[in-house]
């Protein structure tokens, strides 16, 4: 094991200074109000460009930031490819998704789905997908906590990094707790803008160094790069065979489908008072994320520059190095603390932005519409997802311990096959088909998860490889990692035939007229 | 406040010509972007050669391409914005207030 760069007093001291900083934000703006517009929505309140920023800050996960540099530090211009896709999905969320979505519901996803289908299976539906989304993303984003410890504090013993993972579970529980949306929004706030602006300083002073020439920027790169000039070409990471190549373009389909259908993202677009200001959100995050990718290009190929392949692959972190060890090059201790507090604030902000979501889904889907049959009063709502965050959040930490130092980055692209597969197929169906039905929904819900889960199941993924979950047996059939190339047409195919072979089930139209004049004009919201 | 008469706001002309307008804009462009993305996408996967192509000092064809992906994002999201201001928001305006909806 390598050791920790620069101090690991300082960066631990940066961060604590963050979530000392959000802690105060948070207890400020947390009111003990109990109402569910509040816990879930903020009163939505919050103006559009606030919210982009929020979204930012929900979106950008440590995959992005330190998996994005890394990749392409190693392996080139196939990372590059990672942020495109994550970029270019905005545009189904403008599109298609964020003004419909925050004129028809409230709070949930569920809210969309089941307005106008039976409401207890179609919100069961919604609930299971994005309890199952949540808690992929947030093993994801737990177990690479131990790895960023590792890393950036030194502390390499497993029962080191399991204090270190519970201590930012709790904070993060503590935030959903006391400052419900409102609080959690202001984290996600505070943190992307931290995040961006460092992006931007390093990517200013990498191009400042080698004279605003990109060209020696990245010849610098290739010449210390195990790949060479290879490393400026497409292929590096997904060229090897045809397999790859195919689930390079299932990986691709899967991040520019799956990010409009992210239960968190799309919870976010409640907690502004109307559809302009969903729009603004939207306008302001994809801002806000050209700007940061555009970041991680550079700051990935000055880190292959100036720290060189091999020393970042021989560091801890492996991968998720190249950026800290860049800061650490350009800026010494100080942007190694600063960058290594981000990476921690990342991870605690989106899974307090996971954990909100999902208790959130279990009490107003399942406790408030399914248990009680929508007979319950705010008060109870709230104290239920109040009790649901805490269990999240428990499970998060648990499950973060368990699978720490296990290769599970591929969760985060998992649950954007999931979100693709499922939510997106059942939320345009509904938006936008008129004869969409209950049965629809049930069918390309179940159908695009299901086929979703035995495709990951069967995959190298789970067996069969070297890099695989088990170990001395193989059961894979299916050769890609990543499901979306078939996950995706399965579910669009399972909500089409749901709909048109249940005729007994028929879509209520003067619901679909209600829910359509709604969805444009905002009326009744 | 009285329940919205979303049936009648439903079969209205001023409707009508709403969703014409926001599914003449959002349909047509979302077919282009995902084309040229998925595009794109292709041709990092099975084009190395042509991606590889130097174009000035080390920058290549395909590094362009990325690049420009994110400008027709870009361009895409402010066209979008200026549409729905000019286009959109007024119709929606007017079918609110025939509703009396403010």
């Amino acid at each position: 094991m390598a050791s920790p760069v620069g101090s690991p007093a300082l960066n631990t001291t940066i961060f604590a200074a963050f979530v000392v900083i959000t802690l105060y934000v948070v207890y400020r703006v947390g009111n003990r109000n109990s109402s569910t517009s509040d816990y879930y929505a903020a009163g939505g309140t919050f103006t559009g460009p606030q919210n982009g920023i929020a979204i930012t800050g929900d979106y950008l996960s440590a995959a992005s930031f330190l998996g994005i540099a890394g990749a392409i530090a190693v392996h080139g211009y196939d990372g590059f490819l990672y942020s495109i896709g994550f970029l270019v999905a905005w545009l189904v969320a403008l599109l298609l998704v964020a003004e419909l979505v925050r004129n028809t519901g409230r709070f949930t996803m569920g809210d969309v789905l089941a307005y106008r289908m039976r409401q207890r299976p179609v919100r069961a539906a919604a609930a299971t997908s994005t309890l199952v989304i949540s808690f992929f993303y947030m093993l994801a984003q737990m177990a690479g906590a131990g790895g960023v410890v590792a890393l950036l504090l030194g502390v390499h013993g497993k029962g080191g990094q399991a204090v270190v993972i519970t201590v930012v579970g709790l904070v993060m529980i503590f935030y959903v707790l006391v400052g419900g949306m409102r609080g959690t929004t202001w984290v996600q706030i505070i943190k992307a803008s931290i995040l961006v602006t460092c992006a931007v300083l390093m990517t200013v002073f990498l191009l400042g160094k080698f004279g605003f020439d990109i060209s020696a920027l990245l010849d610098e790169a290739a010449g210390n790069n195990a790949n060479g000039d290879r490393l400026l070409d497409p292929g590096g990471q997904y060229g090897r065979t045809p397999i790859s190549k195919l689930d390079f373009i299932s990986l691709s389909l899967a991040l520019i489908l799956g990010a409009a259908g992210l239960p968190h993202v799309l919870m976010r677009f409640y907690t502004v008072p109307n559809a302009t200001e969903a729009r603004r959100s939207v306008v302001w995050a994809v801002a806000a994320m050209s700007i940061f990718y555009a970041a991680t290009l550079v700051i990935g190929y000055g880190s292959a520059a100036l720290v060189g392949s091999e020393t970042i692959l021989a560091s801890g972190g492996r991968e998720n190095s190249a950026a800290p060890l860049l800061a650490y090059q350009i800026g010494g201790p100080l942007l190694l603390g600063i960058v290594a507090a981000v990476a921690f604030a990342t991870i605690l902000a989106v899974v307090a932005g996971l954990t909100i979501t999902a208790s959130a889904s279990f009490a107003h889907d399942v406790y408030a519409s399914i248990f009680r049959r929508g007979r319950t009063d705010p008060a109870d709502e709230v104290r239920v997802a109040r009790r649901t965050a805490v269990i999240i959040g428990g499970l998060a930490i648990a499950g973060g311990i368990l699978a720490n130092g296990q290769n599970v980055a591929f969760l985060v692209a998992l649950a954007f096959a999931f979100a693709a597969s499922a939510n997106l197929s059942t939320l345009l169906y509904s938006l936008f088909w008129k004869r969409f039905s209950t049965s629809g929904t049930l069918w390309g819900m179940y159908g695009g998860l299901g086929s979703c889960l035995v495709l990951v199941l069967l995959s190298p993924v789970v067996s069969g490889a070297p890099t695989s979950i088990v170990h001395n047996v193989d059961f894979h059939l299916f050769p890609l990692s990543n499901p979306g190339i078939v996950s995706i047409p399965v579910s669009f195919l399972c909500g089409y035939l749901g709909t048109v072979l249940n005729r007994r089930d028929r879509a209520d139209p003067a619901r679909a007229a209600e829910m359509e004049v709604r969805s444009l004009t905002g009326i009744g919201a | 406040m009285a329940r919205p008469d979303f049936s009648a706001i439903h079969g209205s002309a001023e409707f009508a010509e709403l969703r014409r307008r926001f599914r003449a804009f959002v349909f047509p462009v979302s077919v282009l972007f995902f084309v040229w993305y998925l595009g794109y996408v292709l041709l990092a996967a099975y084009a190395r050669g042509f991606m590889s192509h130097r174009l000035a000092g080390a920058v290549n064809v395909g590094l362009v391409l990325g690049l420009l992906q994110f400008a027709s994002t870009i361009a895409i999201t402010n066209a979008y914005l200026r549409y729905a201001r000019s286009r959109l928001d007024p119709q929606v305006a007017l079918i609110r207030a025939r509703a009396g909806v403010k």
